[in-house]
This record gives C-alpha cells, structure tokens and sequence, in this order.
C-alpha cells in the first residue's frame, strides 16, 4: 500500500497516524478508570502498527507521475481480504451461539464476555458490518472506477475510509466483549465509535462524489445510484439513531437522547433502514455491476431500475414502524409502516426481476458458471426475502411472527441467500480480475462484440472497458 | 419522467439532493409528530424515576445484552396479556433512555416481571438458571456476584439523565453514591433516605443476599424487582382514563 503514495503522501500518513496514536494514549489516559482505556490502547496499538508499516516501506521508489490512467485496485483487493476474515470471524461467532443456544453450558469458563448477550452482537455486527461493509467498500470502489472510467480521486482518502471503517467494526466487536454495548440493536457502539465512523463516512462520501466527478461518462450509472444511496442515507440514519449525551469525555458510557416511544420509532426507523439501505441498496449496487457483467448481457430494463430505484429509496424510509405492531407507538404510525412495506413489494420486485430477466439469454451461462449462479442464486433470494418481508409487515401475521425464530430466519434469508451469495459472486467475479490470476477474462471479452467497441476507443487506456452500461443500448433495448 | 431522469442521472448532486429529499420524508411524516402530539405519550402523574441502585442494575442489563432475547413490551394481545399482565402503555418507558422493548423472546417478557419472584429465586436463578427452570437456555451469571458494583459515578449518570428530562432532584443526584449502597443495606440511615427521597415503595432489601458493599447482582436484582413497578397507569383500563 505504501509503495503507491508519494513522499508527500507518505509523510502526510505519518503525521496523521501519529496524532492518531497520540489521540489514542490520550483516551486509555483520561479514561483509565473506565472500559474506554482499553479502546484507548487498541487505538494506539492499531495506529502504531499502521506507521511500522508504512515506515517499512518509506525509502521505497515513488510511484509513476501520472497515473490516470489506471485503475487504483489496492484497496479494492485490501478491502476482500479484509471482508473475507471478517466473514470467517462474523460466521464462526454466529455457529458458536448457535450451539450456545442449544446448550448454554458451552461458555466453558463462567466469565462476562464468554456469554451468549455479549457474543451475539460479535456475530452480528461481524457479519453485516465487517463482511457486509467490507464487501461494499471494496466493490463500490471497483465499480466506480470502471463505471466511470477514471481513477478513484485519491490515494491517501481510500485507504483511510477502508482501515477507518475496520478501526471502527474493531471498536465495536472488542466493546461488545468488554460489555461496552448501547443496547439499540444493529447500534450497538457507543458514542466514540459512532462519532469515529461519521468522520470515516464523510470521507468516504467526498471520495465518491470526487470520483464521479471525474467521470468520463456523461451518465451515472444505476449501480453508482445505489452506492450513494447507501453512503447517505446510512449516514443520516447513524447520526440521528446514534445521537446521545455521554457520561463524560473519559467514559464509554452514554444516555440516547430519545426515550420510550420516540426512541423506539428512531431505532427502527434506523433498524429497518439499515436493512434497506445498508444491505439492500449497497448490494444492489453490487449486483447491477457485476450480474450483467458477468452474464455479458445489457440490464434488461432501463425504466425499471429507475422505478427500483426511486421506490426503494421512498417507501422503505416508512417501513420501520411494523417492528412495532401492537406495541406503544400510535396506531397510524404502524399502520403507515405496514402499509409502505406492502407497497414496498413493488419496487423489490422490479429489482428482482430486473436482475433475473437479464440472465434471459444467458441461462446456459447460469448452468455453466458457477460464479454467475452465485449471482441467480442471490437475486431469487432476494425476491423471496423481500416477498417474506412484506408479509410479515402485516399486523396480523406480524402477531404470530414477532418476537419468535421466524424473524431470525428471515434476516438469514437475506443476509446470506441475498447479501453474501451476491457477495460471493462479486468476489469469485473480481478476484481473477483484479490478480489476473486467469486469463479467461480476457479470452471471455475478446468474443464479445463490447470489447470490439472498446478496441474501437484506442484513447480508453484501461485494460477493461465497460460499455454494456452506456444509457444508450438498453433504452434501445425496451 | 424518465426523460427527467436521463438528464437527473448526469449531474451527482442532484442525484444526491435528490435522493437526501426521497428518503427524508418517511422519517419526517413517522418520527417529528410523536414529540408533539400530545396522545402519544400519556400522563401518569405517578411515574417514579429508577433509583441509582436499580439505573446501575439496568446499565447491566444493557451491557450484558438482555434485551437480545427478552422484550419489555407486552403487546394488545389476548394471549399476552393473559400471560404477562395488562399490556403496556408508553408512559411506562418515557424515563427510558435508551428503551428496552426488544424484538425477540428467546426468554419470556420482562415487562410486569417486578414482584413475581422473591430476591432469592432472582439471585439462584441468575447463579444458574437450569437450578430453578431446567429446560432454559439462558446463559449462567453467576459472576455477577463477585462483581462489586462500580458506584462512584452515578451521580453524572443521574445528572445527564436529568439533562435529557427525567426529573431526578437535586437531592437525588448528590447523594446517589450512598443512595446506592443504602437501597442494598436495609435498615441503616442510609435506607432511610432512599425511601424519603424515592418514595415508600421503593424496594429496599439486600438483594443478593450477601451483607457489604453491593454487587451487580445486587443492582441487576434491584432492576428486575423495579420492572413494571414506576406506575400504576397500566392498570387503569383505558377508557377512564378518555374521560378525563
């Protein structure tokens, strides 16, 4: 990583990174008689580690001048390493709870954090933010150079945004075990971590939005619609849910400002919309890149991907109240929820079939790869998570099913059929692109009648064009 | 429309204001009118606040992650209002910060679970649970025992609680510290002095069942004895209260 900055870069990510570790020794200092030291070592043990390495490496030889012309893919590849390890830890934690629930004497030792409370946000948090987060990460910064056909807007802001957004998911998962934990389900952090990813998210928005900035094509692709949605909204969501007042700069501990009733709507107005928008729009994103990609076939519909689009970013908002049925919260409220989540089955579906009309024409494609199956495989889920989702908005099929295993199963449905199986199949799709290990990309382009336009653009310097997407054929294509 | 939307697809900020508008309006229709709309929240002129032995027992409860498999929201249903006791009502969680309703029974709900037992059966029953329930899955505390509560800070805790408007006293919160210690140790002037400032109903007791200094058991069992108890409101049926 260190090889690609330029000295000034370099001397830059040290200075950073030793602020950072003084930031750090500050905090295990004030707060040495609470949990938040131990947060205060692991920050400086983290920064530390990052100003060995890129020490390490500092003689090295610069990096070329001008390197527009190429695609920035370290911290893409850092990025699925990364998701990769948080998916093991993610899914070891989840089959060791799973056991504890069939026998809770399995802790072994009677001690705090061996405990089922503590470990299962480890699980989930591990999943859905360090698998699930790493993932979008990654891909968003693969498919946004390629759909833009430029070079992402910087060499220091990527690499920050991907070991920011892993400092933070470290935060969480150590707290969790040392029983630092807020309670509000899929939030559980506290305070300083929250406040951390809100810097490492900003800075990931303005990385974005620089990027498409650059583009060399006049339009926005629909997978770049979703990546932002996701990068926004996520961020609006966090802030508001996670707004609290601490006990004191020096404490791990903190009191949300909202209360009750209110505090329930904001936390599932966030809870759902972490769903939506977290594991729904950012993997939608994925999925418009790399299924038809992969399928070497035009997205079926053009209107439909707006519909999708536009509806998912509009009903889902309201849906997080059938949480709530028959709870405190005012009737109009979860009737408002239940409603626009059965609404909501439109635009999932538009998604959905999108995404499986697509593969109309490429289905002998689906029989012979199995990376492209992993992509079917997650669009079919993804359409019956979502049908499952409307339904059990229903207040009374909500009834029956709240606060029972059925919700539980439902979140596997589309965290695994529909967020890792997508996962897999962008990973299995890019890793070869990215190391090159095979050359079948290549050999598979050189058939296609995109790769001849692109040998027809000789100006486009990268080594993989992609054309499929240009606004231009598929609206031809309805 | 979607001719609108060909030329919204080429400019990013207007794709970012765009979808910051969209999004923003479910949130803005369910969320902002529940802090103004009078009904949502009912009174309850009796509503006590949580002590600091039983706030510290509910810190617990949060860090421990209780609230991943037990629900304090019993909901209109007949079948749960037979179970757990009448349904509940949101003045009961206004001094929540966060709330607790949960969304998953693994255990049962917690909701009205203040008196159902004694302090001995909550104390054996956190020890080992299967003692007691043999079929439950619910992990063991018994380390909560050897754990002394940590009880020098709560008065910032009463006092940013107070910040965000729960109407703990200026009494309260200086002498929350003792306050603590005295709610665990029947019987002392320091027992006293809680029930004068938290009310005679305050259960005052030695909750683990182990004299000195309090545990987090002590705190834990305060807060689960306390569930259900900060008012009566529950019980009034519905329509009295309309008639108001």
């Amino acid at each position: 990583m260190t090889s690609e900055l330029t000295t000034g870069q370099r001397q830059a990510a040290l200075i950073f990174l030793a602020v950072f570790a003084i930031g750090g020794l500050f905090l295990a200092a004030f707060g040495r008689a609470d949990p938040i030291a131990g947060h205060g070592w692991l920050v400086l043990v983290f920064a530390l580690l990052s100003l060995f390495g890129v020490l390490t490496r500092y003689y090295d030889p610069e990096p070329a001048a001008d390197r527009s012309g190429e695609y920035y893919d370290t911290p893409v590849k850092v990025g699925i390493i990364l998701a990769m390890i948080w998916a093991v830890i993610g899914m070891f934690v989840g089959d060791w709870v799973a056991w504890l629930l069939v026998n809770p004497n399995l802790t072994f030792v009677d001690e705090a954090w061996a405990s089922f409370g503590r470990l299962r946000p480890v699980h989930t948090t591990g999943v859905i933010f360090g698998f699930g987060g790493n993932a979008l990460i990654a891909t968003s910064f693969y498919v946004v150079q390629r759909t833009c056909r430029t070079r992402l807007a910087g060499h220091l802001s990527p690499l920050f945004v991907l070991w920011g957004y892993n400092l933070f998911c470290l935060l969480a998962v150590t707290g969790y075990l040392w029983g630092i934990n807020q309670s509000k389900e899929y939030a559980e952090p506290e305070w300083y971590a929250d406040l951390w990813l809100v810097i490492v998210w900003v800075a990931y928005l303005v990385l974005y939005l620089r990027t498409l900035a650059r583009r060399k094509e006049p339009h926005i692709y629909v997978s770049n619609w979703y990546y932002l949605a996701f990068i926004l909204v996520v961020a609006v969501l966090h802030i508001v849910n996670g707004l609290a007042l601490p006990l004191s700069w020096a404490s791990a501990k903190s009191y949300s400002l909202f209360s009750g009733v209110q505090d329930a709507m904001t936390q599932w107005w966030y809870g759902h919309n972490a769903v939506a928008f977290f594991l729904t729009s950012g993997f939608l994103g994925m999925m418009y890149y790399y299924l038809p990609k992969r399928a070497e076939r035009p997205i079926f519909s053009y209107r439909l991907s707006i519909i999708s689009f536009w509806g998912i970013t509009f009903f889902y908002m309201w849906a997080g109240s059938h949480h709530l049925h028959y709870t405190a919260l005012p009737h109009w409220v979860q009737t408002l929820g239940m409603t626009f989540s059965v609404m909501l089955l439109v635009p999932s579906w538009a998604s959905a079939g999108n995404a499986l009309l697509t593969l109309n024409g490429a289905w002998h494609r689906v029989r012979d790869d199995a990376t492209l199956r992993f992509m079917f495989v997650a669009a079919v889920f993804y359409g019956l998570s979502t049908f499952e989702g409307s339904f059990m908005a229903i207040r009374s099929v909500n009834a029956l099913s709240h606060y029972t295993d059925w919700t539980v199963g439902h979140v596997h449905a589309g965290a695994l059929g529909w967020v890792a199986m997508i996962t897999f199949g962008a990973i299995y799709a890019s890793v070869p692109w990215l190391w090159e290990t095979k050359d079948h990309v290549v050999a598979a382009s050189r058939r296609s009648p995109l790769l001849a336009r692109a040998r027809r653009h000789p100006h486009l310097r990268f080594r993989d064009v992609e054309l499929w997407h240009h606004p231009g054929p598929y609206v031809a294509h309805l | 429309m979607f001719g609108l939307h060909y030329k919204l697809e080429k400019k990013a900020l207007a794709l970012v204001l765009a979808i910051i508008g969209v999004s923003s309006i479910g949130g803005l229709v369910e969320i902002a009118p529940l802090f103004t709309i009078d009904q949502t929240v009912e009174e309850a002129p009796d509503m006590r606040v949580l002590t600091p032995l039983e706030l510290a027992g509910r810190n617990i409860y949060i860090r421990e992650g209780c609230n991943a498999c037990h629900s304090q929201m019993i909901r209109t249903l007949r079948d749960e209002v037979e179970r757990y006791g009448p349904y509940s009502r949101a003045a009961e969680s206004q001094y929540d910060h966060p709330m607790l309703w949960g969304s998953k029974r693994t255990g049962p709900d917690l909701a009205r679970l203040g008196g159902k037992y004694s302090d001995a059966w909550h104390t054996a029953h956190l020890n080992n649970p299967r003692d007691l329930v043999p079929q439950s899955v619910m992990p063991a505390y018994a380390w909560l025992s050897r754990h002394q509560l940590r009880i020098d800070d709560l008065q910032l805790h009463l006092r940013r609680l107070r910040t965000l408007g729960v109407p703990y006293t200026e009494a309260m919160i200086e002498n929350a510290s003792a306050d603590a210690a005295g709610q665990a140790a029947p019987n002392t002037d320091r027992a006293w002095s809680v029930a004068e400032r938290y009310g005679e109903a305050t259960n005052i007791r030695d909750f683990d069942g182990q004299p000195g200094a309090p545990t987090e058991m002590d705190a834990l069992v305060a807060y689960l004895q306390m569930l259900g108890r900060q008012t009566t409101i529950a019980d009034r049926p519905v329509d009295e209260e309309g008639a108001e």
